[in-house]
């Protein structure tokens, strides 16, 4: 189904029942038919964005099967607190082997599916940052390269949160965590660092790469179902904000993950074979303050007094994907529009010393 | 039990004259082992490979020590590595080269191991007029056939074939027969001359 | 049917004719030659299976996983350096109780780099739970294929067949092959005990805590403890079908009356055979105990082929692997295992037991060093523990560097100097 942008005109808010649309076009977890791949009763802290992402990713991936799907987890957040023992939230076909070994043994159970004579069995793998950009980056590049028909879902906090909020290589610079503590003249984790696994999988060219967040679920379950229209090796990296390492309102996981996007800084697009296809346009962009705010792993940027040269260095990071993206253009023009975009690195500007 | 030992250079083939010896004795239902000395793999640097032909099952995996034969496909060898190192007294040897022994500088050593037979073979001429390339492990069991007859020539050319195709495999068995030959015919000449 | 074959595509070929049906290949010295052979197989269409070009041998063992738990039988091989960077997905393996079949064509671990064959590499992972069988000869390594799919489906735990890196996967020697019908009929498809089914959806590999782990790992330890009885019917289940004797727990070799017995894993065991009948025709009564399964561990079988032998004197382990600071792994498992028998020894007292560490990073072990150590064991002149053929001038010489000064530099190095310097023209 060709993704088709509701605009809702509420003010204040952007809840708008799907009692509003027609049946076609509500979101999957509005069905009374969902499936609750990821049920209720797992052990997630209140406001996971992980768990909130998860489902509707899930739930969006079972319908487009039909249910015939096998899910592969890295070790994590969701992999703990979806299976604590003797229970398990998963409905579905669901193996947990190792931390940094969940694309492989997704490519194997493809393998299996294929040999075996079954190649209707989609897999899909899924694993947060710290498994995906780190320990498991090796067997990703390789399940990319082997064109391995799987999907992998990022579930992206920008940390190892399960093991106590540790920087992984998603995590942004200034950012605190327990391994780069905001302490000494350069609080929080160092600019210059970090990797764009999108990007990186686009240089693989794989059929099809994507960017979602929670705050967008209708474009997160567009996007998880679309992802099922390809065979070979597809990667969704979603930004799933974490109230506890984030130090932000569970209340607002969802508003956090919005300024995120609003913010120009998490780029919403989806690429095919290599080439960006499309990009979520910023409505109403917001300065990078607004969403550092929010979250108490910035707060050394604010307090004891506010450290504008750090949020100006985000902000130019900022201003960076907008202008990578194009997610300030002409917000009319929905559809693609590669000539827009300029996948060169952006300028650098050496004296600030940035990257 | 009768064992071989092949000395030469990557790239000559002398892990494959190893293996086609013992498929020539597998073939005339008798058991055998080959296997190469394990160095890193590169052209040119000194290879070393064994072969153990008998009538009953080979149970030893450690290298040839007291080799009955030794096939020398590189004559360059010679005065770099102790080749001739744990020869039987009436060990053979059969060395790829146009020229003699003495020729060679080796006379001395002809001498003192006269127990056994030291021949040399112009195995990579054989190959050069037969094959089109200097690889003289075909012609060199060709030899060592007509010398010990540890295998027939025809198990040596089954092998051949079996290894081989085409062009290859033909101009691989007309060199070892030519070897066979050559090496029969000096052997029955020097029986009508002693 | 007979062929005069190299022992990796004889492997090959007897792992083709279990109809893997994923097989994944990261290539290292020495096991290479045998996924390329199936590599091959796949490609021209005889084998149908899915061939996975991996990126690393962690990637190997994690697809196999995948694989297996998705139902499918998968097969792959590493040796050495891959092991250990598998190791944590060897243990997953086992954990999980995949049956899942690895060859490993035992390799030394470095550092030093060494592609040479020892017993190092698989005897770093007798600890992960996996079934450990130790091939003798080319022969043995294509059955031990065969009966490790049916040992490893039928108990649900992954089985390692190992043998010896170069001497016997680069050793071209006479296999009876197995034929395909042969093979059908003694390992049936693969039923899995659990399995990623849609229809029938299962959590695998959840998080256990306290409150159950012992009971997982107990279970583990019954496998095995399974498997002691399950290796030997395989075994007898083998020779009825295929008319040969081939695996099992222990081979024993002219230990009836021996008074002297080696005890040895992996192709050695062939040298030592020939060097029992050549000490035999010298008067010394020695014999040989070949372990086959290395785990679990023959305790009772080693106990059976001993106890009768009631002028046992001497038992003289020659091992392919070293344990610093500790000594002989297989002696160690050895002792233990003659240590009681319903609190009663076997032989009360008066068997020595001598560790010879043998063979290390492709040393050979050679049938006159063999007489030469077991003839002066017979004479009550061999250490507890010793190495065999060991450069003492070589250590001295390095040893006396490290005294003389604290930039010695590296070991290796100097010992590589000093052997090229003093060696005559050695065989290359």
């Amino acid at each position: 189904m060709p993704y088709q942008p509701i605009k809702f005109y509420q003010v204040g808010s952007f809840a708008a029942g799907n009692r509003l649309l027609p049946e076609d076009l509500r979101s999957v977890q509005s069905g009374g038919d969902r499936a609750n791949t990821l049920t209720c009763g797992h052990r997630a802290c209140q406001g996971c964005g992980e768990a909130l992402g998860a489902r509707y990713a899930l739930d969006a991936v079972t319908r487009a099967t039909k249910g015939k799907l096998i899910a592969v987890n890295a070790t994590g957040c969701l992999e703990v607190f979806s299976t604590p023992f003797p229970e398990t939230s998963w409905q579905i076909a669901w193996l947990h082997s190792l931390f940094g070994n969940a694309p492989a043994v997704a490519s194997g159970v493809a393998a299996a599916m294929k040999a075996m004579g079954r190649p209707d069995i989609r897999v899909v793998a899924q694993g947060g940052d710290g498994g995906t950009v780190d320990i498991g980056m090796a067997c990703l590049s390789g399940m990319f390269e082997r064109d391995d028909d799987v999907l992998y879902i990022c579930y992206d906090n920008q940390a190892y949160m399960n093991t106590g909020v540790q920087r992984s290589g998603a995590t942004p610079p200034a950012a605190r965590t327990a391994t780069t503590p905001a302490v000494g003249p350069e609080p929080g984790n160092a600019f210059g660092q970090g990797k764009n696994v999108p990007l990186i999988a686009m240089a693989h060219e794989i059929p099809y790469v994507a960017t979602a967040t929670v705050a967008d679920l209708r474009d997160l379950e567009y996007k998880a179902t679309r992802a099922m229209d390809f065979h070979g090796a597809r990667y969704l990296h979603v930004l799933v904000p974490c109230p506890l390492g984030w130090g932000s309102p569970p209340a607002d996981t969802v508003k956090v993950a919005r300024l995120a996007t609003e913010s120009g800084l998490f780029p919403v697009f989806e690429a095919e074979a290599g080439q960006v296809t499309g990009a979520t346009p910023i409505r109403h962009q917001v300065p990078v303050q607004d969403y550092l705010r929010l979250q108490a792993r910035y707060a050394h940027l604010f307090r004891p007094e506010e450290r504008t040269d750090v949020i100006a260095r985000i902000q130019a990071s900022a201003d960076r994907n907008i202008t990578r993206f194009g997610l300030l253009d002409d917000q009319d023009q929905q559809t693609s529009r590669p000539e827009r975009v300029r996948l060169a690195p952006a300028p650098h500007d050496y004296s600030a010393g940035e990257r | 039990m009768f064992q071989v030992r092949f000395h030469g250079r990557g790239g000559q083939g002398v892990v494959t004259a190893a293996e086609l010896l013992a498929s020539a004795a597998f073939r005339e239902d008798r058991y055998a082992q080959a296997f190469p000395s394990f160095g890193s793999e590169r052209m040119g640097a000194p290879v070393t490979s064994f072969c153990r032909i008998d009538d009953k099952p080979i149970r030893t995996h450690e290298p040839v020590t007291d080799p009955d034969a030794l096939l020398i496909q590189d004559p360059t060898l010679l005065h770099q590595a102790d080749v001739f190192v744990g020869l039987k007294p009436d060990g053979c040897v059969l060395l790829n080269s146009a020229r003699s022994f003495d020729e060679l500088g080796l006379a001395d050593f002809a001498a003192e191991h006269d127990g056994g037979w030291l021949r040399t073979l112009p195995a990579s001429s054989l190959a050069m007029a037969h094959l089109g390339r200097p690889l003289p492990g075909a012609p060199m069991l060709g030899g060592l056939a007509a010398l010990t007859g540890v295998v027939g020539l025809d198990a040596v050319l089954a092998a051949i074939a079996e290894r081989f195709t085409g062009t290859v495999a033909a101009g691989n068995a007309a060199a070892a027969r030519a070897a066979f030959e050559f090496v029969a015919g000096e052997l029955a000449r020097e029986r009508a001359n002693a | 049917m007979l062929r005069q074959i190299e022992g990796s595509r004889a492997v090959a070929e007897a792992v083709a004719m279990c109809r893997p049906q994923v097989i994944c290949a990261y290539p290292i010295t020495p096991q290479t030659h045998i996924v390329e052979a199936l590599g091959t197989l796949v490609k021209k269409g005889e084998l149908n299976a899915a061939f996975m070009n991996v990126e690393s041998e962690f990637a190997a063992m994690s697809a196999v996983i995948g694989a297996s738990a998705a139902g499918a039988r998968a097969y792959t091989a590493t040796a050495s350096q891959g092991l250990l960077y598998m190791s944590e997905a060897v243990y997953n393996a086992a954990g999980l109780g995949l049956p899942v079949v690895m060859t490993v064509a035992n390799r030394a671990i470095g550092a030093p780099i060494n592609i040479w064959n020892d017993h190092s590499d698989a005897m770093s992972q007798r600890d992960a739970g996996w079934i450990q069988l130790y091939a003798e000869t080319n022969q043995e390594a294509a059955d031990l294929h065969v009966q490790a799919f049916r040992i490893a489906e039928e108990l649900s735990n992954p089985v390692m067949v190992c043998m010896d890196g170069f001497l016997l996967t680069h050793a071209s020697e006479r296999v009876d092959l197995p034929g395909q019908e042969q093979v059908d009929g003694f390992l049936p498809p693969y039923e899995p005990r659990q399995v990623l089914d849609p229809n029938d959806p299962v959590s695998i590999g959840a998080m256990v805590g306290p409150e159950a782990f012992t009971e997982v790992r107990f279970l583990a330890a019954e496998r095995m403890r399974q498997a002691l009885d399950l290796i030997p019917a395989v075994a007898a289940s083998f020779a009825r079908e295929f008319g040969r004797p081939s695996g099992g727990l222990v081979r024993p070799y002219r230990v009836e009356d021996a008074e002297l017995i080696v005890v040895a894993l992996g192709s050695v065991l062939g040298t030592i055979q020939d060097a029992v009948d050549e000490l035999r025709a010298d008067g010394i009564r020695a014999g040989a105990l070949g372990i086959t399964t290395f785990r679990p561990f023959p305790a009772e079988a080693v106990r059976e082929a001993l106890g009768g032998v009631h002028r046992l004197r001497r038992l003289v382990v020659v091992e392919r692997a070293l344990a610093p600071g500790s000594g002989g792994i297989v002696t160690a498992d050895l002792r233990a295992a003659l240590a009681t028998t319903d609190g009663r020894p076997p032989h009360p007292g008066d068997t020595i037991i001598s560790t010879v560490i043998a063979g290390l990073g492709g040393r050979a072990v050679t049938r006159k060093a063999l007489r030469a150590m077991l003839t002066s064991a017979a004479q009550g002149d061999l250490p507890p523990f010793s190495f065999l053929d060991l450069r003492r001038d070589l250590v001295e010489s390095e040893l006396a560097r490290m005294r003389a000064a604290r930039r010695s530099g590296p070991s290796a190095e100097n010992m590589l100097r000093d052997l090229s310097a003093t060696a005559p023209g050695a065989l290359d």
